[in-house]
């Protein structure tokens, strides 16, 4: 029996219909728009101005911060304004729009396909790669990789952990970037294990793409025979369940250690990174190619052509909608990511992040929320929580805006998967109201943090 | 193109809704009535007509006309009731006391707290247990199961009310105790409705636990107990306690362990606090068989718990990622 | 028989001695000494608990009150200055009078002037609307109608205009307590001054935004213009992020800038007569003119001493 996480989780359908389309390289749309707030830490400060000529890859912004990360441009040509311009849920964010001029690269980037699965064991050199391309976590949360490899003093990694579950139905961009960039991948996974100087790496899949842990396994045992970097890393088949690509699930799952509340995956020995960062990695590495563009899944039942694209980074949506056809009479809503945490996008002329996953279209038969009822205390939010919850208690606490018997029942632990909602018979919108109060609460527990610090600096 | 939807994560939803879980119930349900109408003929299908059709229709009036709400009886809530209430009654019950227990369970228990998943008691329990004290009489005259088109009904005791009455009257329990549990296990044996067919209860609460409606927890702690307590007891003292077998299968210990104490509502939601609910329930059940002066005891037993519910609930929590 | 009676009474009053003692002892034991004049201010106060005050109820006010050194820190917003006098004159202090305050909605987008871009679909409060994204309709700034502010208000004053789709105020009810600006997500409801018989001006929009996308967005909307602002005689306009705010500490009541206001979105409410626009403007035209001229006069006399 495959190992998985131990705490709640459900088993929505997969639905991953475009699995089985090869990876295609959208065309250059005429204009991009680069947000320069892409990661989570400060926005980049943008270093170049309206009218500025610019190559594919040249970094257009620097970090604003210590979490933080460069911008580079995914295209070339003329800059043409840098504005507030509205996101895919209609708020304002500094953009970089460039008028695309023919596709020519930035000085000393390897264009070329050739694979290099040798690099160098300098693991200073290799993070400084790592954050001069740029390259944030492409698992959903885009925290800047250069800071999750630099671990605070006194804690050590002992294991990395590459996340290939995809456990959100329909994303099939990992799954696609395995099959077809699968050793780029399994060089990016020695690289980030040489970064973090450990022995131990674990690729994990979930059991139902056995065709990409058979790749993967085959490709390592080859790797294993040329190189010593490529030996201590393995693959692990997971159980299939849902949030099982969830940082702290999918510690819990390979490692069977469980991060604190409020602690950090290192300090249970664990880093957790990306199948499209790992492979973000080799190329920033490898090819000094700073992460310009990502494969996005476009899909849904009601799509006439299901894809898998590799768009450059800023591309509108409505470019990438038009590409394939046009917007489905039927579909009546329109998702960046997964359907259990994507966000639903209500601006289409908003273009894509380095973190988009995903275009998802759904009909309304699909999404539209059922009518609200009574609670009938049937418990099937907490037994589907992964973080062993009880949303219906924090669902009644939140109504009645007790912060601390919020706090004393861990709000602040969710990780808004969204198992309680997808579960619930009565369809209450508990995750809505849940993650309203563990915004609130994150924040007192901030201030309070503010506060001792102030009072022991005193 | 129309409006696009918004809406925060997740943006789909399990293939599951209150009404699925309590049709589930009703459908678990099915084969204990069929075998209770075959055998107690047309005054138990007046029974459990009149009981399901005053609940629903209670249930409405109640909520439209008094609560100025939509109605609710949708959720299919207020049949299972009706037909729990109903397998908790003789079938000798005349109409007008089945629809006074309706109004207890529905409009007293039920609606008076704020309806469905606000109550504190199990609607149908405290139904019967109204009509229990109110009309002793006619709750505890037992027809003796006979065919659908069966001549004359003789009327009897229970197996756990002849008992009562023997140890009461003197008899050695050896000559009170029928000890053919296979036939307490299919039928044969005087009682309520939810009391003659154990088997064909089993049946349903098998299915309840294949479609996940419900968790075996509370059932099986409810069992053990009763099975403990009433082996120790019986081991203790033979000639004055019954055994567990005899226990577990007469009286309303299927009925009301399967389908009564795992009523989600006035159920624990904790695993551990279910299994201390049901631990509960199995010793005042066996208390109130064993000392007090009713044959049988587990509606008190699941209405006592009941009240302690919330208390369980606080006491009792899931266990949390990453805090010891 | 009666033995039993005689028994039963004897048991009851014993037992009624002892758990009086009982609760006697426990009652001094535990005797929580308190300055008399918190019950006092309490009795004083109207005993909403709305918390308007920045206390938590109107006990942990009078707590705060009858500890403090003054009342400045301290006024009941529900009660007012009727109430204030009360408790100063329990504790020995001075108040001040404030100018009774209203609460103000500050979002004019209704349903015709800014229509409905695309279709919410979670849940009803604002609040989760907000942090979800911009709202559903072309204006990331303005009322988001799902009615926080009218479950947050205790005192019934506030109601949704299924009309407009936006909050309405009772200035009857209203009490000033402040509840409904802390549940407003987007900082729309603001507590202004009443003004005299209850009249007062305010810029109904809080939209930052550029004037053209504004427009696109709303057609009642402040499109940030800034004629109001040229208007002003008494520097009462404040114009920052292209919307304006009229400082209702130094509005004089002219309704020259509502005059002009191309938008509409300057409101004038408790006015006994509406307002004959083409007068103000003729008006104010007519002393710009005159201002100009002598601008002009005195650029030629300044001229005319340098020659």
């Amino acid at each position: 029996m495959n190992r998985t996480f131990s705490i709640g989780g459900v088993h929505p359908h997969d639905s991953k219909i475009s699995k089985d389309c090869a990876i295609e390289a959208l065309p250059l749309p005429p204009t991009v728009y680069i947000s320069v707030a892409q990661h989570i830490g400060a926005p980049a400060k943008p270093i170049v101005a309206p009218g500025d000529k610019v190559k594919v890859g040249q970094p257009i912004a620097e970090p604003g911060g210590f979490v933080s990360a460069f911008i580079h441009s995914s295209v070339s040509g003329t800059v043409k304004s840098i504005a507030p311009r509205a996101d895919l849920a209609g708020n304002k964010q500094m953009c970089i729009e460039i008028a695309v001029e023919g596709d020519e690269w930035y000085e000393g980037i390897d264009t070329s396909d050739t694979l290099n699965t040798d690099f160098s064991d300098d693991n200073k050199e290799i993070i400084e790669k790592i954050r001069l391309g740029g390259i944030v976590g492409l698992g959903g949360a885009t925290f800047p990789t250069h800071v999750k490899l630099s671990p605070p003093p006194g804690k050590v990694c002992e294991t990395l952990i590459i996340n290939g579950c995809e456990c959100e139905p329909y994303l099939t961009s990992d799954y696609r970037t395995l099959l077809e960039k699968g050793p780029q991948v399994v060089t990016g996974t020695a690289i980030l294990k040489q970064a973090l100087s450990v022995d131990k790496a674990v690729i994990a899949i979930e059991e139902n793409k056995p065709q990409a842990i058979e790749y993967i396994n085959k490709l390592l045992s080859d790797l294993r025979k040329v190189s010593s970097k490529y030996t201590g890393i393995t693959v692990m088949s997971l159980r299939k369940r849902y949030p099982q690509g969830g940082e702290k699930q999918l510690i819990d799952a390979v490692m069977h250690r469980q991060v604190k509340s409020g602690g950090l995956p290192i300090d249970v020995g664990a880093v957790v990174q990306n199948v499209g960062t790992a492979l973000a990695v080799y190329d920033a590495v490898q090819k000094r190619k700073p992460l310009i563009d990502n494969t996005i899944t476009v899909t849904g039942e009601c799509f006439p052509r299901q894809a898998n694209l590799l768009v450059r980074v800023g591309t509108p949506l409505s470019f990438i909608i038009d590409y394939l056809g046009g917007m489905p009479a039927d579909a009546a809503k329109v998702i960046s990511g997964g359907p259990m945490m994507g966000k639903a996008i209500s601006n289409l002329d908003a273009a894509t992040l380095k973190g988009t996953s995903s275009l998802l279209f759904l009909t309304e038969k699909q999404t539209r929320r059922r009518p609200e009822s009574s609670c009938i205390r049937c418990g099937r939010c907490a037994d589907a929580c992964p973080m062993g919850l009880e949303p219906f208690l924090l669902n009644r606490l939140a109504h009645a805006g007790l912060t601390d018997e919020l706090e004393k029942n861990a709000v602040q632990d969710c990780i808004e998967c969204g198992c309680c909602l997808y579960s619930c018979p009565a369809n209450i919108p508990l995750l809505d109201h849940i993650r309203q109060a563990k915004g609130q609460v994150m924040g007192i527990i901030r201030a309070r943090a503010a506060a001792a610090k102030a009072a022991a600096s005193k | 193109m129309s409006k696009l939807l918004v809406s925060p994560s997740p943006h789909i939803h399990a293939d599951v809704s209150t009404s699925a879980l309590m049709r589930d119930v009703v459908i678990a349900l099915i084969p204990a009535v069929l075998v209770s109408v075959v055998f107690y003929g047309w005054s138990e299908l007046l029974v459990l007509g009149v009981s399901v059709a005053s609940c629903v229709l209670l249930e409405y009036l109640v909520t439209r006309f008094m609560m100025h709400k939509p109605s609710t009886i949708g959720d299919l809530s207020a049949v299972v009731t009706g037909l729990l209430l109903a397998m908790n009654l003789p079938s000798s019950t005349p109409w007008w006391i089945v629809f006074i227990g309706a109004v207890v369970a529905i409009c007293v228990a039920k609606l008076s707290f704020g309806g469905l998943g606000q109550n504190v008691f199990n609607p149908a329990i405290a139904g019967r247990v109204f009509l229990l004290i109110s009309f002793p009489m006619q709750m505890t005259t037992w027809e003796a199961p006979q065919g659908l088109f069966g001549a004359d009904a003789i009327s009897g005791a229970t197996p756990l009310g002849q008992v009562k009455e023997g140890l009461l009257a003197g008899t050695p329990l050896s000559e009170l105790v029928n000890s053919d549990y296979l036939s307490m296990l299919f039928t044969n044996i005087g009682g309520s409705a939810g009391e003659i067919s154990a088997l064909a209860l089993l049946a349903g609460f098998v299915y309840l636990l294949c479609r996940r409606v419900i968790k075996p927890h509370v059932t099986l702690s409810i069992w053990a107990t009763v099975a403990l307590v009433s082996l120790i007891f019986s081991l203790a003292a033979p000639e004055r306690f019954t055994g567990p077998l005899f226990n577990l299968l007469t009286g309303g210990m299927i009925l009301g362990s399967c389908f009564m104490a795992t009523d989600y509502v006035t159920s624990p939601m904790s695993v551990v606090g279910g299994i201390v609910y049901g631990i509960g329930i199995g010793f005042i059940t066996m208390m109130i068989r064993y000392f007090g002066s009713y044959p049988e005891g587990m509606s008190f037993a699941i209405l006592l718990m009941n009240a302690v519910v919330p208390l369980l609930n606080m006491w009792f929590h899931q266990k949390k990622y990453g805090r010891a | 028989m009666s033995q039993t009676i005689i028994w039963t009474i004897v048991i009851i009053a014993v037992l009624g001695l002892v758990l009086a003692l009982v609760l006697w002892f426990i009652a001094e034991k535990f005797k929580v000494v308190e300055d008399p004049r918190i019950d006092e201010v309490e009795k004083v106060m109207p005993g909403a608990n709305c918390g308007g005050c920045g206390f938590a109820g109107c006990r942990a006010f009078a707590d705060s009150a009858v500890k403090a050194e003054n009342l400045d820190n301290h006024f009941c917003p529900v009660g007012g200055n009727d109430v204030m006098q009360k408790v100063a004159a329990i504790l020995g202090h001075e108040v001040k009078a404030k100018a009774p305050q209203v609460a103000v909605v500050r979002c004019n987008g209704t349903c015709e002037a800014r229509p409905v871009v695309n279709d919410y679909d979670g849940a009803a409060t604002c609040r989760v609307k907000a942090a979800l994204y911009s709202g559903d309709t072309g204006c990331s700034y303005g009322c988001l109608g799902c009615g926080d502010c009218v479950s947050a208000c205790q005192f019934g004053a506030l109601s949704m205009d299924p009309a407009t789709g936006l909050p309405v105020v009772d200035e009857e009810k209203c009490t000033a307590c402040g509840a409904c600006v802390k549940a407003c997500p987007k900082a729309i409801i603001e507590l202004r001054a009443k003004g005299p018989r209850g009249m007062r001006m305010f810029v109904s929009c809080v939209n930052k935004d550029k004037g053209p996308s504004v427009k696109k967005a709303c057609a009642n909307a402040c499109i940030g213009c800034g004629i109001c602002f040229k208007t002003c005689t008494h520097d009462a306009i404040v114009f920052d992020s292209n919307v304006a705010y009229i400082d209702y500490s130094k509005c004089k009541l002219c309704r020259e800038c509502e005059a002009f206001c191309p938008t509409e979105a300057i409101h004038a409410v408790n006015f006994p007569k509406p307002l004959d626009k083409d007068a103000v403007k003729a008006r104010v035209n007519e002393r710009k003119k005159k201002a100009a001229e002598a601008a002009a006069a005195a650029q030629t006399t300044v001229k005319e001493d340098k020659q």
